[in-house]
C-alpha cells in the first residue's frame, strides 16, 4: 500500500497542480486538446484487447505476448527486433515521440459486447490512444466501429473477414494481417497444379460471417481453374463432433474437402474427416484430398499428426528466412522459449507500424497518423514489400501457401512452405466489397 | 380448507402493518420504502464521485469505476435484473432465457436508430414493445410447464433466438458481426451529412458528450448517457416497488408459496404469470434498448446462455425477492468483470514492488491466478461464498451488518427484552 503515492499526480493532470480545490470544468471529454485522449509529455498509453478466455483464448495469450515485446522494442530494451530491419527508420527506441510507451490490456471474451466494453474502458478510463488485437472478425468489425466513433486509431490484430476491410472498413480501422479472398487467390492455383482442373469440392463451412466470405472466395478461384462445387454444408460455430456432416461427403462424388473452419473447429471436423477414412478413399479415379484456407500453427498443433499433406494459407510463418522474420522469431525465442504464431506477428508489425505512422507525423491525432499510414510502403516485416492501401486501408503483400509437413521435426515445425503467391495476383480492386470508408475522426 | 380460515387475520395483520407504516410515506410508497427509493436515487446520482474514490493516476485507481462506460453498464444490467426479479423473486418462475428479450430488444432499437431516427427515445420504446410481443410469445407457450421444465423452456428459446441471430437470419441481424451504425445509414428523421456516422442522442444531446471536473488529483466524469440511464433506472425501481407492493405483487407472491393450492381454490393463475413473465421481459427489452442508446452496436452473444445465466447470477448474488439486491448484484458482476479483468501481471508487479525481490514474485504468482482471465474464478468462490455464507445474498450481508451494529448499540441497554425467547412471528408472506 505505500505504492499510493501521491507525488505522482503531478504528472498526470497538467492542470491539476493548480486546481487545488478549484474546479476546471470542460464540457466534453476531450474538449480541452485537439483529439481523443491527447497523451501527455511524458508516457502515452496504448490498449492491447485480446481475448484471453474463450475459444480463441490461445492465439489471444501469442498476441499479448507479441505486444509486450514490441512495447519493449519501442521503448529501447531488449535487442530492437525488427525496429534493426524495418525500412522506415523513424524510430529510435526512445519510445514514441519521446513518450514511453505504455499499455494496459483487456479481454474481450471473444465476444463483440464485451470487446466494445473493454476498448471503451480502455479509451474513457485508462486514456489509450490506440486500440489494437482482437481474433475473430466479428470481434475486430465492432471494435473499429466503436473507435471511429470514439476518436482512436484501431489496429486489427488477427481477423481474415473481408467484411473488416470491406464493407466494414472505417477511415481510423488498418489492417495488416491477409484475408479470405487473398487465400483464394493464392490457394486455386497450387490446387489446380497438385490435384488437377477438373475436381469436385465439397464445402463444410463455419455459420458465421467470416466462413461465408471464406467459402465464397474459394468457391469463386476454385471454379475460376474449372473445378466443380458439388456441395456446401454450414456448420454451427459451437459443433464439436462434425461426423454426421462427414458422412454425406462419403456418399457424393465429392474428391475434395474444403474446410472452412478455424481453431478449435478446423481441429476437429479435419480429426473426423480423418478417421472417416477419407484421405485414403478414391474416388473418380483420383485421391480424395482435404484443403484447409486459413492455416495456423496453433491449429496444426491441435489437429496433430492429421494436418500432413493438408494445403492451406497463412500470413507469415516463424520458418520464414528473411532478415525481419528471422529478427523477430529470435527476439520472440530468446524471451518466451518458443517461436510466435502468425496471429503473434501480425499483432507485433501493427504495433510498430502505429508507432512509426506516429514519428513519421510527428502527431499522436489520428488523422495525421492515418495520412501517414495510407499509401505507405514498406519492407523488412517478414512479408517482403508491402503496401497500405489508401482506399481501404488493407494491407497488400505476398500470401504464403503451407502444407502439413510430413516429418516434423519439433513440436513448432508443423507447417512448411510451398509457395510464396506473389502479391499481384492477390491483388484486388478496392470497391468490390463495397462499404464505405468515411473520413478520419479524430474525436474531439 | 383450514387455511381459508386461517388467511383473512393474516392478511388484515398485514394491511394494518402497511397502514401504519404508510404513515409519513411519499409518492404512494411506504415510509421505509420511500427511504430506500430516496438512497438509491442519491447513490444513483452522485455515483460518478462514490465510483472514483481514489486520485487520478495513484495505484489504487486501478479500482476506480466512474467511468461513463461501466456506470451506464451498472443501471442498465440494474434494469435488466430488476425485471428478472419481477419473475423470479415474486413468482419463483426461473427463467433461464432472459437475455433473448434484452437481445431482441437491442435489435429492435437499432434498426430503429437506422431507420427512423437517431433520438434515443423512439429506439427505446420500439426496444419495449418488441420484446413485449417475443414474451408474451415465449412466455405463453413456456408457462404451459413450471419448475425445471419451464427454465428448460425458456433456455431453448434463447439458445434458439441466437443461433438465429448468429446466423440464419444474418441479413436482419448482421450475423456474428452484429449490427452498428453506419456512414451509409440515412435515418428518416434525421438529417445528417453525407458520410458522417450518426450518434445517438436526446434531441440533439449527444450520449457520449460528457462533462468532467477536477478536483485536486480527482477527475470526475458526468455523462449525459449515464444520467438518462440513471433516471430511467430510477422510473424501473420505483414502478417494481409499485408492483412489489401491489395486490398483483401479492398474488404472484402466491404463486411462490403453493400455485396447486390457489388453483385448487379456484384462481387461474396463469394470467397473473404470464402477466409478470412480459413486464419482466419488457423490462429486459428496456435495458437492451438503453444498451443501444449509450453504445450503439448489438451482437448476437448478448443472448448467448451464458448471458442468461448472468442476470439469475445478479439476482441471486444480490438477493432474490428483494427490492434492491438484484440492482447490487449486478454492479458487483459487472464490476468484476470490468475492473478485475484488467489488472496485468505488470500492475501486480507494481504494487508489490515493495516487497523483497523473491517475496515479490511469490506473492505476485499467488494472485495472478485470480486477476486478469482469471475474473471469472475470482467471481465464481465470491459467488459460492455468498450463497454459503449469505444464503439471502448481498442484502443479508447487509442487513447482519446493520443488526450487528444494532445490538452492539442496544447491549447497554439492560437485560434481554425477551428472556423467555418466544417464538418469533413468521413474516408475512407480503413482507
Amino acid at each position: 500500500m505505500s505504492k499510493l503515492d501521491l507525488s505522482r499526480r503531478g504528472v498526470l493532470k497538467t492542470g491539476a497542480v493548480a486546481g487545488a480545490g478549484l474546479a476546471l470544468p470542460t464540457i466534453f471529454t476531450s474538449g480541452a486538446s485537439a483529439f481523443t485522449n491527447e497523451p501527455g509529455d511524458s508516457s502515452v498509453t496504448l490498449g492491447f484487447n485480446v481475448p484471453q478466455s474463450g475459444p480463441y483464448a490461445d492465439e489471444g495469450a501469442d498476441e499479448l505476448r507479441a505486444y509486450f515485446l514490441a512495447v519493449e522494442h519501442l521503448n529501447g530494451e531488449g535487442d530492437g527486433g525488427m525496429l534493426n530491419t524495418f525500412s522506415s527508420k523513424a524510430l529510435d527506441g526512445a519510445g514514441i515521440l519521446g513518450r514511453k510507451v505504455e499499455y494496459v490490456t483487456g479481454d474481450t471474451q471473444t465476444k463483440s459486447d464485451a470487446a466494445r466494453a473493454s476498448a471503451r474502458s480502455m479509451i474513457e478510463k485508462d486514456g489509450a490512444i490506440m486500440i489494437t488485437g482482437g481474433s475473430s472478425s466479428g470481434v475486430a468489425v465492432a471494435v473499429q466501429a466503436l473507435c471511429q466513433e470514439a476518436g482512436v486509431i484501431f489496429m486489427a490484430g488477427l481477423t481474415h473477414s473481408n467484411d473488416t476491410t470491406g464493407k466494414d472498413k472505417k477511415a481510423n480501422g488498418f489492417r495488416h494481417f491477409f484475408n479470405s479472398y487473398m487465400s483464394g487467390a493464392a490457394l486455386a492455383p497450387i490446387l489446380g497444379s497438385n490435384y488437377g482442373t477438373d475436381r469436385k469440392a465439397y464445402h463444410l463451412t463455419a455459420d458465421y460471417n467470416w466462413g461465408y466470405t471464406t467459402e465464397e472466395a474459394v468457391r469463386t478461384s476454385t471454379e475460376a481453374i474449372g473445378w466443380e462445387t458439388v456441395g456446401t454444408v454450414k456448420t454451427p460455430l459451437t459443433q464439436t463432433d462434425f461426423s454426421s456432416y462427414i458422412a454425406p461427403v462419403l456418399n457424393s462424388d465429392a474428391d475434395v474437402l474444403v474446410l472452412n473452419h478455424y481453431g478449435g473447429n478446423m481441429v476437429n471436423s479435419l480429426t473426423n474427416a480423418v478417421q472417416f477414412g477419407l484421405r485414403d478413399r478414391v474416388v473418380n479415379g483420383k485421391n480424395f484430398e482435404i484443403v484447409v484456407p486459413l492455416y495456423s500453427r496453433l491449429m496444426a498443433k491441435g489437429a496433430g499428426a492429421n494436418v500432413k499433406g493438408i494445403y492451406g494459407s497463412t500470413n507469415w510463418h516463424w520458418s520464414l528466412s528473411d532478415e525481419g522474420s528471422q529478427a523477430f522469431v529470435r527476439s520472440f525465442g530468446t524471451k518466451y522459449g518458443f517461436p510466435p504464431s502468425q496471429a503473434a506477428h501480425t499483432c507485433y508489425v501493427q504495433t510498430l507500424l502505429y508507432a512509426d505512422a506516429v514519428t513519421r507525423a510527428g502527431s499522436f491525432n489520428p488523422c495525421a497518423v492515418s495520412e501517414a499510414l495510407e499509401g505507405f510502403e514498406f519492407d523488412g516485416m517478414g512479408n517482403g514489400p508491402t503496401l497500405y492501401r489508401a482506399e481501404d486501408h488493407q494491407c497488400f503483400k505476398d500470401v504464403l501457401v503451407v502444407r502439413g509437413k510430413e516429418n516434423p521435426e519439433n513440436e513448432f515445425d508443423l507447417l512448411e512452405i510451398v509457395e510464396v503467391t506473389p502479391v499481384a495476383q492477390v491483388t484486388y480492386d478496392a470497391s468490390i466489397f463495397g462499404g464505405e470508408l468515411g473520413s478520419c475522426n479524430p474525436g474531439a | 380448507m383450514t387455511d381459508q380460515t386461517q388467511n383473512p387475520p393474516a392478511i388484515a395483520t398485514g394491511a394494518q402493518s402497511t397502514v401504519k407504516a404508510s404513515r409519513g410515506g411519499m409518492l404512494g410508497l411506504t415510509a421505509n420504502d420511500f427511504r430506500l427509493f430516496l438512497i438509491v436515487l442519491v447513490i444513483t446520482f452522485l455515483a460518478p464521485f462514490i465510483l472514483n474514490p481514489f486520485p487520478e493516476g495513484s495505484a489504487l485507481a486501478q479500482f476506480n469505476a466512474g467511468y461513463p462506460d461501466l456506470m451506464q453498464r451498472f443501471v442498465i444490467f440494474g434494469i435488466f435484473a430488476i425485471g428478472f426479479n419481477i419473475l423470479f423473486g415474486l413468482t419463483g418462475y426461473l427463467s433461464f432465457g432472459h437475455a433473448a428479450f434484452l437481445g431482441v430488444g437491442s435489435y429492435g432499437a437499432i434498426w430503429m436508430m437506422k431507420l427512423l431516427t437517431l433520438n434515443v427515445i423512439p429506439a427505446i420504446i420500439m426496444a419495449i414493445i418488441v420484446a413485449g410481443i417475443f414474451a408474451l410469445m415465449v412466455g405463453y407457450v413456456s408457462l404451459r410447464r413450471s419448475g425445471i421444465y419451464f427454465s428448460i423452456l425458456t433456455l431453448a428459446f434463447a439458445q434458439m433466438s441466437y443461433a438465429l441471430a448468429y446466423s440464419v437470419l444474418t441479413p436482419i441481424t448482421g450475423g456474428e458481426t452484429g449490427l452498428q451504425i453506419k456512414n451509409t445509414d440515412r435515418p428518416l428523421l434525421s438529417n445528417i451529412q453525407d458520410g458522417e456516422i450518426g450518434r445517438a442522442n436526446l434531441f440533439g444531446l449527444e450520449m457520449r458528450s460528457s462533462f468532467e471536473l477536477e478536483l485536486g488529483a480527482w477527475l470526475f466524469t458526468f455523462n449525459a448517457g449515464y444520467y438518462i440511464a440513471a433516471v430511467v433506472m430510477l422510473l424501473a425501481f420505483y414502478m417494481s416497488i409499485r408492483l412489489f407492493r401491489s395486490p398483483f405483487g401479492m398474488m404472484l407472491r402466491a404463486v411462490k408459496s403453493n400455485q396447486q393450492r390457489m388453483n385448487y381454490t379456484g384462481l387461474n393463475s396463469k394470467p397473473y404469470t404470464l402477466a409478470a413473465f412480459v413486464i419482466s421481459g419488457m423490462y429486459a427489452g428496456l435495458a437492451g434498448g438503453l444498451m443501444v442508446a449509450m453504445d450503439t452496436q448489438v451482437g448476437p452473444e448478448r443472448m448467448f446462455w451464458t448471458a442468461s445465466g448472468e442476470v439469475v447470477l445478479m439476482a441471486i448474488l444480490g438477493g432474490a425477492g428483494t427490492l434492491i439486491g438484484p440492482v447490487l448484484g449486478a454492479g458487483f458482476i459487472k464490476y468484476m468483470e470490468n475492473i478485475i479483468s484488467k489488472i496485468n501481471s505488470t500492475i501486480l508487479h507494481e504494487w508489490f514492488f515493495w516487497l523483497p525481490d523473491g517475496l515479490e514474485n511469490f506473492v505476485v504468482a499467488l494472485i495472478y491466478p485470480f486477476i486478469g482471465k482469471g475474473w471469472h474464478l475470482t467471481l465464481g468462490i465470491m459467488f459460492m461464498a455468498v450463497v454459503i455464507f449469505l444464503p439471502g445474498g448481498l442484502v443479508e450481508g447487509g442487513q447482519r451488518i446493520a443488526g450487528w451494529i444494532k445490538n452492539r448499540r442496544g447491549s447497554g441497554d439492560g437485560p434481554d427484552k425477551d428472556p423467555e425467547h418466544h417464538p418469533k412471528q413468521a413474516p408475512h408472506v407480503g413482507e
